[in-house]
């Protein structure tokens, strides 16, 4: 008898420990979805070296937080009067003042927010659902993809928005019955073996919902999938009527396949979750850990280090005027390289040439709020993301509080590269003034229902000028940068620092690695 | 079916004037064959056609057009640039862009945070919105010794 592969790992697990049944499945392959291998341990005393953190978003909250734990005394300064950086979350009463000079106030119903940045948290990033575990944040899934939302395209199907169910159940039906066809008719027969083709034919026919004949037809088995023309109920004349599919050449014609495959890259793949009431609880709760750490409104000017320590300044970022010096033995810097090359420091090769060519893509995003919740009343859309070629690209109805009484804010708009620069050029109001126009096309209860709107180009927020950076040169650049250089003090993190740009993963990983490193150099 | 054609045909009919934007008015026509949405918020004007024409450029015409949809963002209307926790630079007054090749330079290629245009803009965009900054916001430098940008220059940048 051979042993299952969950037999072995059950059987190592008993015999020699989590530890060994760990190291065991990664050699099998399992586990391998993230450099995170559990809480980091920093053995060794520093005693009580000083360490200054620079940022206190979520890569530097997680290296002053165990930092902390290990020993070390610990500075943290942040530029804003909160902390969490990009994991942010805008709600009724909050305002927000980008650069410019433009105020928004927002004016969410008690309870509704919108997540500006970072809005999703997939079931492979293992350090920040690990963080959420240990601080208590408490997650709630996030419909990523939904059967019953819309893909859209202008040109397509006069305007009128498809549901995802249709185009998805039809384009897999189709390409079944095509290949079916082909492999029938004797063109596989060089890659296929014959063995291997009867297999195909049979998987092709489940895969498709094919017809005994390999056809994709209307049907009460393909209707299972794309849904009814009347669906099946309960009582008198309760019989579902199937409804008919969309021919091929419409299909292809229509590009809304393009879509298709979004929800199944691993970033975005079930399960996938997000922090109850806003992504920003994540940031209160490293906040609630360190925020006794944090000296607020420090805009950081210069930053310095030589073979004894670091010495950087700040002066208040509201009234610049008086600067503040600051030393310390070691450094995590988890300052954007947008910001990090305008301060004066003295870094040098490599380091200084990433963070002087590094740029900060533009990304936009508005939430709507509506004074009810018409997406899921009428629509029956219950979460998950509608596609569009318009210039918002898609919409994203709320994954909590379904059939709440009252108002619901949905992602009216998330856009990158030159439709994000236009809006990013725009005032508030006029962005909103588009996203809502836009969007009437594929909901068109928003002209009635349209309460309020807030908006955020990244370019435009003061602390981070960009949504995310942008290596010029990453494969000559990245790991020089990442890696504490010989007799250097200053360790550098955040989600630039990764190879999950733009992702809360990257920023802790990226911090977690840094203070490993420091940690080295604190305790030889 | 032409990909470009996606948003350009909304504005295309709105501009025709055969959008209505107000509430309470009656729906677009829609010509047979030519797909529309009946909905509006609200009638874009002649300058806002130009908006969001392709997801891979930047449809406008002439440096000034150009600046407000793109640069102003940053540079701010102005040119004053701002100032959070770092900055935008001011394009007012600023002796940097005397020469056309440094500003032809930072478009195309980006700096620092500043990123590259050279694939969203062509060549004549980026030589008129060059000569735009050169002569607004208090420069005057088309009309000084390096004369103006032209898109020949911006396609020797690009190489």
């Amino acid at each position: 008898m051979t042993m299952t592969r969950r037999e072995l790992l059950t059987t190592i697990g008993v015999t020699a420990g989590t530890g060994a049944m760990y190291t065991a499945m990664a050699s099998l392959g399992f586990a391998q979805e993230s450099s995170y291998t559990g809480p980091v341990e920093l053995t060794g005393d520093p005693g009580g070296a000083r360490v200054l953190v620079l940022g206190a978003g979520l890569a530097g909250m997680t290296a002053a937080m165990e930092l902390r734990a290990a020993g070390y005394e610990v500075q943290v300064l942040e530029y804003r009067e909160k902390a969490g950086g990009r994991c942010w979350t805008l709600r009724g009463g909050d305002t927000y003042t980008e650069l410019g000079g433009a105020t928004q106030e927002v004016d969410f119903e008690e309870g509704n927010y919108f997540n500006p940045g970072p809005w999703r948290i997939p079931y492979n990033h293992h350090a920040i659902l690990d963080y959420c575990r240990r601080l208590g944040v408490e997650l709630q899934p996030f419909i990523q993809e939904n059967h019953n939302a819309y893909l859209h395209r202008s040109d397509a199907f006069d305007g009128k928005p498809q549901r995802y169910r249709e185009v998805a159940s039809d384009f897999r039906g189709h390409v079944a019955e095509l290949l079916a066809k082909a492999t029938n008719g004797g063109a596989l027969d060089e890659e296929v073996t014959e063995e291997d083709r009867a297999l195909l034919l049979e998987a092709l026919r489940d895969y498709g919902s094919l017809t005994e004949e390999y056809e994709y037809v209307m049907s009460e088995e393909t209707s299972d999938f794309r849904g009814f023309e009347r669906w099946p109920g309960g009582g008198r004349n309760a019989e579902g009527v199937p409804s008919q599919p969309m021919d091929l050449e419409t299909l292809l014609d229509s590009r809304l396949w393009r879509w298709l495959p979004d929800a199944e890259t691993v970033h975005h793949q079930q399960a996938i979750f997000q922090p109850v009431g806003g992504m920003d609880r994540i940031a209160q709760a490293f906040e609630r850990e360190v925020g006794d750490l944090i000296t607020y409104n420090a805009k950081v000017v210069t930053l310095h280090q030589d073979e004894n320590g670091v010495t950087a300044s700040y002066v208040d970022a509201q009234e610049p005027g008086e600067v503040t010096e600051v030393t310390a033995d070691w450094c995590v810097c988890t300052i954007p390289f947008s910001i990090l090359g305008q301060i004066q420091h003295n870094f040098s090769g490599t380091k200084a040439q990433a963070i002087s060519t590094m740029y900060y893509a533009g990304g936009f995003k508005a939430g709507l709020e509506f004074k009810r919740r018409f997406w899921e009343e009428d629509e029956h859309i219950y979460g998950g993301i509608t596609y569009t070629d318009l210039p918002i690209s898609l919409i994203s109805y709320p994954s909590n509080d379904y059939l709440s009484q009252g108002g619901g804010v949905l992602l009216g708009a998330y856009n990158w590269g030159a439709n994000a620069y236009q809006f990013n050029a725009m005032q508030p109001e006029e962005r909103t003034k588009w996203v809502v126009e836009y969007g009437s096309r594929i909901h068109p209860q928003y002209t009635e229902e349209f309460k309020t709107g807030v908006s955020v180009p990244w370019h435009k927020v003061p602390w981070v000028l960009g949504c995310y950076g942008i290596w010029e040169d990453r494969e000559r650049d990245y790991e020089e940068t990442a890696r504490m250089g010989e007799g250097e003090r200053i360790a550098l993190a955040g989600e630039h620092l990764s190879y999950l740009p733009g992702w809360q993963e990257g920023a802790i990983l990226s911090a977690l690695d840094a203070i490993q490193q420091l940690h080295e150099r604190a305790t030889q | 079916m032409n990909p470009i054609k996606t948003t350009i045909l909304p504005f295309a009919l709105l501009a025709a004037g055969m959008a209505t934007a107000q509430e309470n008015l009656p729906p677009v026509e829609v010509p047979e064959g030519e797909p529309v949405s009946e909905f509006r918020t609200f009638d874009p004007t002649e300058e806002e056609f130009e908006n969001f024409r392709g997801a891979g450029n930047i449809p406008h015409e002439g440096g000034e057009a150009v600046y407000n949809a793109v640069c102003s963002g940053c540079h701010m209307p102005d040119g004053q640039g701002a100032v959070g926790a770092g900055e935008y630079p001011a394009l007012a007054d600023n002796e940097l862009l005397a020469a056309p090749g440094y500003p032809i330079y930072m478009v195309v290629h980006g700096q620092a945070a500043m990123p590259p245009f050279g694939s969203l803009l062509d060549d004549q965009q980026i030589a008129d919105v060059v000569n735009y900054v050169r002569s607004h916001f208090g420069n005057d430098f088309v009309e000084g010794e390096f004369g103006e940008a032209a898109p020949e220059d911006v396609a020797a940048t690009r190489e």
